[in-house]
């Protein structure tokens, strides 16, 4: 080892002077331990490298990703050197429109965590935590969202709200939350008897404040593995979404639709089909390495 | 440690046993027919109800008429149930003789009280396809004496006014004038319902073959009928297969599982023709495409730019490629066949003409308008193409995809800008098409007749004029030319942008002969097939 | 009232205690399912009233005259005012009359008979098959968490967990079916067979071996597999990585540690100790993963050409057949309300902790 630059002492120091040394410096300890894991690293390559495809979409692209060539001579092209990824029925580049797709990819995927993460955790652990008529009543609620077929659900919500990607991003998300609530509800209840709660709660701290800085940081492993378990799933809804009628509205780029669409195509030109589905599989691997390096950080219990 | 591995190797050992089970039986038996088709649309096996594609075809084969046509020339009317007619000479009552000695799958015998019984019924029942014979003037309140029997084996039939023979003729070739077994249902009767609840899902007819069985979604049973009076069927048994997944069709097809697959797209047909096991079959239907632009947007309203959208889809292009051997570039409004129809096509893909138009209609720079489509191949695919012709002259379309019923209920409520459909005649006369692609009585939100002229808000006053003169005119050749000035005027002028008429194929295994494939969908028939 | 009370608590006996835990937990049952089940009435409604698509048009077609559509439009009651209409309606759903439907004509009942169990027969066998494959596949990866062999489970998981499943289903189709016939085709049974078997429980498979038609037996099992299969991949992916995930838990707790240093096999310390104390968490994983397969796959339904409770739903609703989407929605959350209950049970029952 080199010489410690002052930065990674300070940030390393068993002694934080401030609370938000502290905090920097768990966070450091957590991406050291994050990088560790060679396969988290892959998985955080990938999201990365989503985010910068996403952002630099128009430089990456070799052509439209919405209008289509000439129907007679660039229908359905295989892989080639023109159209590196071949050409859909409208004669439209497929690798170009992977490309744009991913901006809606990660547009749907951002979006469906951030709304329904939070409202799921909430609910489970609030529901978890106090348990009695708070959590009869809310999880009667959870249960009547969970016991509604999800996709009739979605497509409910997208028919009275209108086709198009950000009715279907509500749809998903509405449909998305009710499985981390009950997660999140059955980890607390068994960490709400535990000793420390008990200690914590005798040295006078509030329900909130219990459920904030210990119930919710417990739970979040367990939640984060099944979010980014549905990361793939998301993507499909919308895909099932689009396979039903009402995702995407066309010509948008979105992969699952795009898959959806080439299924037509599926036995002789397998690329239509096979494109967008590699990039989904690659996109969902990448979230799950991540996601289960997030687990061992994030969880305190696994700190070896 | 051991114990693990004989663990593994039985879970292993069922899991091959599981996949290895019963080898499926190859091919289809030899006297049974198996198609595989998408059949969601079945909701009653009732002439009087019938009007949906699969149900149509079913009756086809199941049910007979007063009267046929020849396939292979529509002009061509024959007796079926009835032996021969004859107009009365103001024109308003047909005669009819029906054919003595004939039964019904039942062994009851044919008479003029069931062809009485039949018509009424379907007047009375007031189903979906009741104004096919409404429209003669034949309502619940005349119905007893406009259609009666006058003996045994004579039937008149009178109506208002003395239309064009041919006009009444052809609407009563349709399923909706299929001869029912007066007894067996009245059997069934309940609640003076004239067994409606019965026959809805059971059957009571006398074609060549009977329906023994219909599961929702799932398969539909003819059976050959023993009492047909005609030439038996050689099949015994016909099986309709739901299959929603065309890969699936193809995969069926491919392995022999099943004889036809019907709902194959253009590269299914492709790769499948390469396959010496299998023929493709196909024939024209009169089955129009076209796209509806809505006379109460501003934009579309303007007679520039309704001509301007006729010159910026690409129609040789799509019917060559996504449409390939499914249509033909047709832009009348009667489809090939039909008598007086216009079979020249003046629209082509012609932007800078669209665009000299566009600026003519004061929009130079184009404008925004939405589509309301169906999702569903191969309407999504022509959407598609059709947004990015208009794109080449600044008209930006927004595709709003939805559910079938969705963009319908959209397109009956008026609230769409274009609407991309469908259209099949109901029947063979030129009428049926003539009336709701020209004729709209009344313009107002709660009309009661939707027409696609009232659905798109096209006030036609001239031309509806047109329309009623024509199914009056009893001379033939008059009469086409009267239809052929309205296709024009509807061409030039009107709010269709009609693009292609659609062929329907159905890719068969190559030991399949006979099968029938009509110009109407309740002639694709299975009355002659056979199996070497 | 008093007396009874009184009389109660006089006997402090363990079995009357028992019984009345175990009644009251039934009452507490019924209460949720009763309360769940009018929640999806309500929703069910709203839906019906809130999807712009005219339930009238299923009925009648596109081409009814403007009088038989007014007609049928009374007949269904909808020009009726909206809280009447609510109330007509539950009080359909609370007799249990939901109807006819108009997509299939037969009361909504009948349907539910004959495609619900064609259901439960993919995903109960999907289930069992996602299970005995999952949870050994999580523990082996969990076990070398880190290692070679755990990437290939998560990979091999992420696969079945990432790719549409009517592309995989149609892969296979053509693979097992088509070409290496090591299955039958689409559908439930081959022509030949149909008819062979009178539906009882309307699980085809069950129906033959009750009949003693082993021939249709095993034709139904050959028709079932491939798409049981499929989703059993579908459910081993969710599974599998459960376990790993609650068991890598259980494995850095110290009771493990202390049985290691006990000197217990691995083998016991995974299998006896961490395995069961994850067993409970992983049951509602398993439970979860069975209701969600029960609302039925309707691409897998679609690809295979399964008469299931999923595509029945969604096409009910895509006609705005109401009748047909109330009554499956209903008999679908009502199994899936009862196995969580039930799990909810089981949790309570199992795990010391949560007592």
């Amino acid at each position: 080892m080199a010489a410690a630059s002052p930065l990674r002492l300070w940030l390393t120091t068993s002694e934080p002077r401030s609370r938000m040394q502290a905090r920097l410096g768990g966070l450091y300890q957590g991406f050291r331990r994050l990088a560790r894991n060679p396969t988290a690293v892959v998985g955080l390559a990938v999201v990365v490298l989503l985010v910068l495809v996403a952002a630099f979409a128009p430089l990456l692209a070799t052509h439209s990703p919405t209008a289509g060539g000439d129907l007679r001579t660039e229908r359905l092209l295989p892989p080639g050197p023109v159209f590196w990824l071949g050409t859909d029925d409208q004669a439209r580049d497929i690798y170009s429109r992977i490309i744009y797709g991913s901006r809606l990819t990660l547009t749907v995927v951002v979006l469906v965590t951030v709304i329904a993460t939070p409202i799921g955790l909430a609910i489970g652990t609030i529901s978890g935590y106090f348990g009695g008529w708070i959590d009869r009543v809310l999880m009667r609620i959870t249960d009547i969202f969970l016991a509604f077929p999800r996709l009739v659900l979605a497509l409910a919500f997208v028919a009275a709200l209108g086709p198009g990607i950000e009715n279907a991003i509500i749809a998903i998300a509405i449909t998305a939350w009710p499985p981390y609530a009950r997660l999140a509800r059955a980890e607390t209840l068994t960490i709400r008897n535990s000793d420390f709660i008990h200690a914590v709660r005798l040295q006078g701290g509030s329900s909130t404040r219990i459920l904030l800085k210990h119930v919710v940081p417990l739970c979040l492993s367990s939640v984060t593995v099944r979010v980014t378990l549905d990361m793939a799933g998301i993507i499909l809804t919308a895909a099932g979404l689009g396979f039903l009628g009402l995702g995407a509205q066309p010509p948008t780029p979105e992969w699952g639709t795009m898959i959806a669409q080439g299924r037509r195509f599926l036995i002789d030109q397998w690329w239509v089909a096979a494109m967008p589905g590699i990039a989904i599989f690659v996109v969902s691997l990448g979230f799950n390495l991540l996601g289960d390096g997030l687990r061992d950080v994030l969880d305190p219990r696994s700190v070896r | 440690m051991g114990l693990a591995i004989v663990r593994r190797g039985f879970g292993a050992a069922v899991f091959a046993a599981l996949l290895a089970a019963t080898p499926a039986l190859a091919a289809t038996p030899k006297d049974t027919l198996v198609q595989a088709w998408m059949i969601d649309d079945i909701i009653s096996l009732d002439p009087a109800e019938i009007f949906e594609i699969s149900t149509t075809e079913i009756a086809g084969n199941t049910y007979e008429r007063l009267i046929g046509y020849d396939l292979d020339d529509v002009s061509k009317i024959f007796g079926v149930v009835a032996e021969s007619w004859t107009v009365s000479e103001d024109g308003k009552t047909i005669t009819f003789k029906i054919r003595e000695g004939r039964k019904f799958a039942s062994g009851n015998p044919i008479t003029a009280a069931d062809v009485e019984f039949s018509l009424q019924r379907a007047v009375l029942l007031d189903k979906s396809p009741a104004f096919i014979i409404n429209q003669f003037g034949i309502t619940k309140d005349n119905v007893k004496d406009a259609i009666r029997a006058t003996g045994d084996y004579t039937l008149d039939f009178t109506m208002d006014r003395p239309y064009a023979p041919s006009f009444a003729l052809y609407a009563l070739t349709s399923s909706v004038a299929s001869v029912v077994d007066r007894k067996l249902v009245l059997e069934h009767e309940s609640n003076g319902d004239f067994g409606y609840e019965w026959l809805k899902t059971h059957y009571a007819g006398s074609g060549p073959f009977t329906i023994r069985d219909w599961r929702a979604n799932e398969v539909a049973v003819l059976e050959r009928n023993p009492n047909y009076s005609g030439t038996p069927a050689p099949l015994s048994r016909v099986i309709y297969r739901h299959i929603p997944e065309t890969a699936t069709q193809r995969i069926l097809l491919e392995k022999g599982d099943v004889d036809i697959a019907r709902n194959l797209g253009p590269e299914e047909i492709a790769a499948v023709s390469k396959n010496a096991d299998i023929k493709i079959q196909s024939a024209p239907k009169g089955t129009l495409y076209y796209l509806g632009l809505n006379q109460k947007n501003p934009n579309l309203a303007k007679p520039e730019v309704r001509e301007a959208l006729k010159y910026l889809v690409d129609y040789e292009a799509i019917a060559d490629t996504i449409m390939k051997n499914q249509a033909n570039v047709h832009q009348a409004f009667l489809p090939k066949g039909f008598l007086g129809a216009v079979n020249d096509n003046p629209y082509k893909l012609d932007i800078d003409k669209a665009k000299a138009l566009l600026a003519k209609a004061g929009l130079p720079d184009g404008f925004t308008v939405t589509m309301d489509v169906r999702s569903s191949q191969p309407i999504t695919g022509v959407a598609e193409a059709i947004q990015s012709t208009f794109a080449k002259a600044g008209v930006k379309l927004e595709i709003i995809p939805g559910d079938g019923k969705q963009t319908l209920t959209k397109y009956r409520a008026r609230t769409h800008d274009i609407y991309i459909g469908v259209w099949g005649p109901d029947y063979q006369d030129p009428h049926t098409n003539a009336q709701t692609f020209a004729s709209n009585p009344d313009n107002k939100d709660d009309a009661s007749s939707k027409t696609l002229a009232w659905r798109n808000a096209w006030e036609t006053p001239e031309l509806g004029k047109e329309v009623d003169a024509a199914i009056l005119e009893r001379d033939p050749a008059k009469r086409a030319a009267l239809y052929e000035a309205m296709q024009r005027e509807v061409m030039a002028d009107g709010p269709f942008v009609i693009m292609f008429q659609q062929t329907e194929n159905a890719a068969e295994r190559a030991n399949v002969k006979g099968f029938i494939m009509g110009p109407s969908f309740d002639n694709n028939l299975a009355t002659a097939t056979s199996k070497e | 009232m008093s007396l009874d009370q009184g009389a109660l608590a006089a006997r402090p006996e363990r079995r009357g205690a028992a019984a009345l835990a175990v009644l009251s937990g039934i009452a507490g049952f019924l209460l949720t399912l009763a309360i769940t089940l009018f929640g999806l009435v309500v929703v069910t409604f709203v839906i019906g009233r809130v999807v712009p698509i005219d339930p009238v048009l299923a009925v009648v077609g596109d081409r009814a005259s403007g009088d038989v559509y007014a007609r049928v439009r009374a007949e269904m009651g909808l020009d009726l005012p909206l809280i009447e209409q609510f109330r007509i309606y539950l009080v359909k759903a609370v007799t249990g009359d939901f109807g006819r439907s108009v997509l299939t004509t037969n009361p909504v009942i009948a349907d539910i008979r004959t495609y619900f169990p064609a259901t439960i027969e993919l995903a109960t066998l999907g289930t069992v098959i996602g299970t005995l494959i999952g949870i050994p596949l999580g523990v082996f990866a969990a076990v070398r968490s880190g290692s070679l062999a755990d990437q290939i489970v998560r990979i091999v998981g992420l696969v079945g967990y990432s790719v549409p499943i009517f592309w995989l289903g149609l892969m296979a189709l053509l693979l097992f079916y088509a070409r290496l016939d090591w299955v039958a085709g689409p559908g439930r049974l081959d022509i030949a067979y149909d008819y062979m078997v009178a539906p009882v429980t309307g699980m085809v498979t069950v129906d033959a071996l009750m009949q003693g038609q082993t021939e249709v037996f095993w034709n139904a099992v050959s028709h079932l597999v491939l798409p049981a299969c499929l989703l059993g991949y579908f459910s081993l992916a969710y599974i599998s990585r459960m376990t790993r995930a609650l068991l890598l838990n259980e494995l850095g707790q110290e009771y493990v540690i202390t049985a290691r240093v006990k000197g217990l096999s691995e083998t016991r310390v995974i299998w006896r100790h961490a395995l069961r104390n994850a067993a409970v968490p992983l049951l509602t994983v398993v439970v979860l993963s069975y209701a969600t397969l029960l609302e039925g796959s309707v691409l897998t339904e679609t690809v295979f050409a399964w008469p299931g409770i999923g595509s029945y739903i969604t096409n009910s609703l895509q006609n705005a057949d109401m009748n047909a989407v109330l009554g499956g929605t209903l008999v679908v959350g009502a199994a899936f309300v009862t196995l969580n209950l039930l799990s909810d049970l089981l949790y309570r029952l199992l795990d010391p902790r949560t007592r």
